[in-house]
């Protein structure tokens, strides 16, 4: 088991003919992730690499049966191409871009909500079951299959902590990146949820950082998870009113603060630690 | 993007909501000028900075050659930082009752969420819990009537008041989506003779949206280097410290600040140089952090699509053109890695695995060991 993808799910590519698109499709491939279609308007009937190009999301849906799709078409065109996947079927949508706007985001999360669809992002890496497939951009070779579930709102800082736990024998049953935007399709507390009913999950590594409430929305779930939560929190060091890379890692107004969100995950019963190379130690702890 | 006050009146104005006359003045002339038309009037310095009014930058003029005369005061001055160069003259109103309403986005809820209070006039932060009237909007079907009558129901307003300022809100929620608002708000929203006012107003744009905006002027905040940084398109946001960190990635530039931190150390900035960034940007990059003149430069990379050879071979060349006087700390794990530890170890470079013992090392060589 796993969370959201596995070698069961058919991805249909959107943009897969661009320099990114295309890359990354070679790296998913790579992995043994199940590519059944691409999209490109321009370069439809085509192949690319071997994997069909469609026109449109709905003819790869019904052609190769695609059931997830990732975005990598230009931030201005995403919201089109979200709602293009969602409308075709597609139960998993991940949306790679950056600077999409907010609005338009908010837009995605509340069709994706209607029709039953999950949207990972925007802003975000993807997400890997790893031994079963991978939709995104991290890097392939950090990951190893096993108990823990990661959930992590940056890329780098993330695979900087899978490299760290795989290293230490700690493999990830779902390693996903709920995005750096301040609105988001999964958050941790819907990552969470799903963690906690998967078998193969023992163990959460959640990474947060300042900005939003997002990580006390989850403290409030984890009081009633029954397995055990490691957090990492990024940004002590981030002065308030700054936009600190992500869009949505900024404190506004007093809100936002990492004192309040370890404050919160701790009263949670989660082991916050201070510094992201202590995470790997801390979870062979909390597994025993 | 913040919008100057002028500019966001102008926008509240566009789509009807009621504001006081206006004419936005670079000289004293233009403000005595202004008197002629709009008299009394408030003659406010257009800087993004708060507390104007306490610091100097708001003042009341009877007539034109008292206008001239606070215009000069306050045209060059330095507010907080910034140079006063325009000033917006604005007619003085009787205030009768303050409010306060405004839309933003709720990133929790993933809705757009609306504001609202009879107790204007102060920051909503110091507003009673019970004073605030919160309500969200579905985003695809927009602000209807009743909920922009509800809103000013539970504000404790009635008659023409409570209609006036329900009309108000579904505008305020139309400024909100056409103009890719985060947040747009007016406090105080003032009743001056039966009328109700907008008195004062913020309006923040996204900046992803700002392509869907080019009609607005480009308002950029941010020191001079920040500004420049911005240019070369990387994150960066300048601290008070002397270590400069170049990383890759947000969340993991943020890491880096910590561990600095946690060691003794003080960052001199936040720099993100980008989840993939290639020779050139990354040696761009570097060459901000050399001009900084900080004690010492920690450079913390987790390769992924980052290539370690590319940034060993961008730091490379910065020593090479630019020179690198100050104490490096290179840390260099990931894609490429064998590669670029050789790179930097034929420029006598010796590259750390470890996180944590590089920031350890940058610190030490700041001279800051606890």
């Amino acid at each position: 088991m796993a969370i959201i993808i596995d070698q069961d799910t058919r991805v249909v590519v959107q943009g897969m003919t661009g320099n990114q698109g295309s890359f990354h499709t070679g790296q998913m491939v790579k992995y043994g992730t199940n590519v059944v279609a691409g999209t490109s308007p321009s370069k439809a009937g085509q192949e690319h690499d071997g994997i069909p190009v469609f026109a449109s999301v709905r003819e790869a849906v019904l052609e190769r049966g695609a059931n997830a799709s990732i975005v990598f078409v230009p931030a201005a065109f995403a919201k089109d191409a979200a709602f293009e996947a969602i409308e075709a079927g597609c139960k998993v949508v991940v949306m790679i871009p950056e600077h999409i706007p907010v609005q338009d985001s908010i837009l995605i999360v509340e069709y994706a909500h209607f029709r039953g669809a999950k949207v990972v992002g925007p802003n975000t890496y993807g997400l890997i079951s790893p031994g079963k497939a991978k939709m995104g951009i991290m890097p392939n070779h950090i990951y190893a299959p096993g108990p823990v579930g990661l959930v992590a709102r940056s890329g780098t800082l993330s695979y900087e902590i899978a490299a760290a736990l795989t290293q230490a024998g700690l493999g990830q049953s779902t390693a996903i990146g709920m995005g750096g935007d301040p609105v988001v399709g999964q958050v941790f507390n819907d990552v969470l949820h799903q963690f906690e009913k998967d078998p193969e999950t023992k163990a959460c590594v959640l990474v947060g950082e300042i900005g939003g409430s997002a990580e006390e929305e989850a403290a409030e779930f984890i009081k009633t998870m029954t397995k055990p939560v490691v957090a990492y929190l990024a940004g002590r060091a981030a002065p308030p009113g700054k936009r600190m890379g992500h869009a949505g890692a900024i404190i506004e107004r007093g809100r936002g603060t990492l004192e309040s969100k370890r404050k919160a995950l701790e009263a949670a019963g989660v082991t916050v630690v201070e510094m992201p190379w202590e995470v790997a130690p801390a979870v062979k702890k909390v597994l025993g | 993007m913040k919008l100057y006050e002028y500019l966001a009146k102008g926008r509240l104005k566009a789509h009807g909501i009621p504001v006081p006359p206006g004419v936005l003045c670079r000289t004293p002339d233009e403000v005595a000028k202004a008197l002629e038309e709009i008299c009394p009037a408030a003659v406010k310095a257009q800087v993004l900075v708060g507390g104007r009014g306490k610091a100097g930058g708001i003042k009341f003029a009877q007539d034109p050659e008292e206008g001239r005369k606070v215009a000069s005061e306050i045209l060059g001055m330095n507010l907080k930082g910034y140079t006063v160069e325009q000033v917006y003259v604005e007619g003085k109103i009787d205030v009768e009752r303050e409010f306060y309403v405004s839309v933003t986005v709720d990133r929790n809820a993933r809705k757009p969420l609306v504001m609202a209070s009879s107790h204007g006039g102060v920051e909503i932060e110091d507003v009673e819990d019970k004073y605030i009237v919160r309500r969200h909007v579905d985003e695809a079907f927009g602000m209807q009537g009743y909920l922009a009558r509800d809103i000013a129901a539970e504000m404790g307003l009635e008659g023409d008041i409570a209609k006036q300022v329900a009309a108000i809100l579904q505008k305020l929620y139309e400024v909100f989506r056409t103009e890719d608002a985060e947040l747009v708000e007016i406090n105080p929203l003032v009743v001056s003779g039966g009328k109700v006012i907008a008195a004062d107003a913020r309006l923040n744009i996204d900046d992803a949206a700002l392509f869907r905006h080019k009609d607005l002027p480009q308002v950029d905040e941010g020191t001079e280097l920040e500004l420049k940084v911005k240019e070369i398109g990387l994150a960066f946001v300048q601290l008070d410290g002397d270590i400069a960190v170049m990383a890759n990635g947000a969340g993991m530039a943020m890491a880096t600040l910590d561990a600095l931190q946690h060691f003794g150390g003080q960052p001199a900035n936040f720099l993100d140089a980008g989840g993939g960034a290639s020779v050139e940007p990354t040696a761009q990059a570097m060459g901000v952090l050399v001009s900084m003149k900080p004690k010492a430069i920690f450079v913390n990379i987790f390769g992924g699509i980052t290539r370690c050879d590319d940034v060993a071979n961008a730091i490379v060349q910065v020593k090479k053109t630019q020179g690198i006087p100050v104490p490096l700390v290179v840390r260099l794990v990931g894609t490429n890695e064998q590669q670029g530890v050789e790179i930097l170890r034929r420029e006598g470079i010796e590259a750390f695995r470890e996180m944590s013992e590089a920031a350890e090392k940058a610190v030490e060589l700041a001279g800051e060991v606890r």
